[in-house]
């Protein structure tokens, strides 16, 4: 608690028991007088009741006093202060003095209470989020002679050397230059295996070194290294306001004012009313009702349920490694029904690997061995995932006589027999004809010494969550999912088909990229459905902004996806789409569970009061308790499953 | 030209009203003020001079909250 939380509770604290004490005194003591009297007993005694009542009325209201005063002199009627301020003086007038008190008492427990929760899930949420690094050790080597110093991440260039030593945090995006470590990578991406690192890995601030010593040399200055831009991205998430926030907001700027003139036609109209009748005036009923009204009238319990979720909502996210940049993304999550994915690295690992080899007459690591060597000189993806399979360290030497047909394959001599290694074109070329193989995918086919050997397979492997994914966006309303690829017909069919995606479209450039989308969200414009595309965040910039919600997913490390993102998920998985949609419902969900209870709380003892078949104290127990309930259902949102 | 400030403020509602008052003030093109975070971000029209401009808008937001703080 800070001090002025401690000073508040000290003070309802001694009002309470003031209040008590004064309870003992009896409600009627006013004495038989006698006509003639020197001393005025029962006025004196109604004084001294009036000023005992008047200590714990001072003590426990006279900052809301003092505040609504100065709202007064500034032109600020109906400020919350103004308002209590008025019913309790209003209920002291009318001799009502322990109400007075009371109302005042319930209604500083109940920002005393707000304060402490709001103040603690604040605290909650920015320790979630807590991945700025303090200190860098950075090495300096001065005439061969080694020091480390302490200095802030912002004051290291580019390119110097830092020791990170295990249990501290990676604080600027670098190189390992020495050392074995693993590395946690769970604050920013909720990831919990932890990744293993050697010299030569590129790390990422945020991260924490577990167990070795390293070096890393910054690739970065601090500004722009991952951790400064996430930091920047949740600091700044919340600007972008959810259409519930601003309802919230609007209904009360209209609320209090319309409440505040129903208390006053209920003060005046009925007692009119009954003198034109010729009845009782009833005035000071009715002017109590009235002040009822105007404890109703306050707006604030409303006023904090709402950000406060998606408050927490965010900051859950973030701890589960998915960055919403504003409410509004939440709210949007939340109403899915369309998701488009991009399907190199983001359903599929975007890694080509082989899948399956099928041979003529060698073996298969015969096979896979003569395409290896042919393939060695090169550095395109498929060469290199032949490369991988053989897993073999290859003998340079015994390759010579290397041509590259781009766009075709290899040809070279391998321990003396020629090799043809490509696709169908350059085996037509050299006078073979391969077999079409039934297989989606790429094929490499392979000849030796001017006869056909056979063909490897090569594939994109499929994430091995993208099938659950898929299978629980549709489990949740999600209707269409949609996967876009350059690739060919075939092989997007097969993907689409393994993953349960209810259409593809194959063969698209990425400038129709764009277009194909817009295709799919034409005549939704106006529809509360919304509509995601899904990618990996390099080359999707486009898509990811014409969008209704653009979610880029492994963009650990990758600025631009970041930058053009509307939801970042850190890590590789496909699941985070789910959790994300999830996280978003579940924010949505509790805004409005907070605004119809506090709404419906507020109107159903409005309308109580107007009858007069309640009190002050409902009242400021509609108010404060419906806050507290408020409080504890929005804070709800940080738990995230 | 956009920029963050650091806020002190104890209700929801009071946060609200000092958005209001931001905005209201001259040079400031748009502000959004974010109560769980006590951040106010400030998009100042071209040209403006943002220290006074900051000044007038904690001016304008004490008046509409007496109890509140911006940290420029």
């Amino acid at each position: 608690m800070t001090k002025k939380q401690k000073k508040t509770l000290i003070r309802i604290i001694v009002t309470t028991v003031m209040i008590v004490a004064l309870a003992f005194i009896p409600e009627d003591l006013s004495v038989a007088e006698p006509e003639y009297q020197a001393v005025p007993w029962n006025e004196l005694i109604s004084r001294i009741v009036f000023g005992l009542y008047l200590i714990p009325y001072i003590l426990i209201g006279h900052d809301i006093l003092k505040k609504a005063f100065k709202g007064i002199v500034h032109g600020q009627v109906l400020d919350e202060n103004f308002l209590m301020a008025v019913a309790t003086i209003g209920s002291m007038i009318l001799g009502e003095y322990r109400e007075a008190v009371m109302v005042m008492l319930l209604y500083q427990i109940g920002e005393l209470f707000q304060s402490v929760a709001v103040g603690k899930s604040r605290k909650n949420i920015a320790a979630l989020m807590d991945i700025r690094p303090d200190v860098a050790n950075l090495v300096t080597d001065e005439n061969g002679v080694e020091t480390i110093t302490q200095v802030g991440p912002d004051e290291v260039e580019m390119g110097s050397v830092l020791v990170v030593s295990p249990g501290e945090r990676i604080p600027i995006d670098g190189i390992v230059i020495e050392g074995d470590s693993t590395i946690d990578t769970s604050a920013l991406t909720g990831e919990s295996v932890p990744r293993t690192i050697h010299a030569g890995d590129d790390v990422i601030s945020g991260t924490i070194n577990m167990n070795g010593v390293i070096r890393i040399k910054t690739t970065k200055p601090f500004g722009e290294s991952t951790v400064t831009k996430i930091l920047e991205l949740v600091e700044n998430a919340s600007s972008q306001k959810s259409r519930s926030e601003n309802f919230i907001t609007r209904f009360a700027r209209v609320y209090t004012p319309v409440v505040c003139l129903c208390a006053l036609v209920i003060a005046v109209i009925p007692p009119v009313v009954n003198v034109i009748m010729g009845n009782d005036a009833n005035l000071r009923s009715f002017v109590y009702r009235a002040l009822t009204f105007l404890v109703i009238s306050c707006p604030c319990a409303m006023v904090i349920s709402i950000p406060l979720g998606f408050f927490a909502g965010i900051g859950g996210a973030s701890k589960a490694g998915i960055l919403v940049k504003g409410s509004n993304y939440l709210e949007t999550l939340s109403k899915i029904d369309t998701v488009i994915f991009d399907k190199t690295g983001t359903l599929t690992k975007g890694v080509f690997e082989v899948v399956s080899i099928h041979k003529h007459k060698m073996s298969d690591q015969q096979l896979l061995k003569y395409a290896a060597y042919a393939e060695s000189y090169s550095t395109h993806p498929i060469s290199r995932s032949i490369v991988n399979a053989y897993g073999l360290e290859i003998d340079k030497a015994e390759v010579r006589d290397v041509e590259e047909i781009s766009g075709h394959g290899v040809i070279a001599t391998v321990s003396g027999s020629r090799v043809i290694a490509g696709n169908d074109k350059l085996m037509n070329e050299n006078g073979l004809t391969p077999p079409t193989c039934c297989d989606g995918g790429t094929i490499v086919h392979i000849a030796v010494d001017g006869e056909y050997a056979g063909h490897i397979h090569i594939s994109d492997v499929i994430k091995d969550t993208s099938h659950e994914a898929v299978k629980s966006l549709h489990a949740m309303g999600v209707k269409k999912t949609v996967m876009l690829t350059g690739d060919a017909e075939k092989v997007a069919q097969k993907v689409a088909d393994t993953l349960d995606i209810s259409e593809y479209r194959a063969e698209l450039l990425p400038q129709d990229k764009v277009s194909a989308v817009e295709k799919i969200m034409t005549g939704r414009a106006n529809t509360k459905r919304s509509t995601a595309f899904v990618g990996d965040g390099i080359n999707d910039a486009p898509v990811l902004t014409r969008v209704d919600v653009g979610i880029a997913m492994g963009a650990l490390g990758s600025d631009a996806a970041i930058e053009a993102a509307d939801v970042v998920i850190m890590d590789d998985d496909p699941i985070g789409i789910v959790k994300a949609i999830r996280i978003g419902k579940k924010c949505m969900r509790i805004a409005y569970e907070n605004i119809y209870f506090a709404i419906g709380i507020k109107v159903i003892v409005l309308i109580l009061s107007a009858f007069g078949l309640t009190n002050m104290w409902l009242a400021i127990f509609a108010d404060v308790g419906v806050m507290i309930l408020a409080v504890l259902n929005a804070i709800r949102t940080l738990r995230v499953k | 030209m956009k920029k963050s400030y650091g806020i002190e403020v104890d209700c929801a509602n009071c946060a609200s009203k000092m958005e209001e008052a931001a905005k209201k003030t001259a040079g400031v093109k748009d502000c959004s003020v974010n109560f769980m975070a006590l951040k106010m971000s400030v998009e100042f029209e071209d040209g403006a001079d943002e220290k006074a401009v900051m000044k007038e808008v904690l001016k304008n937001c004490k008046k509409v909250e007496d109890d509140c703080e911006i940290f420029l």
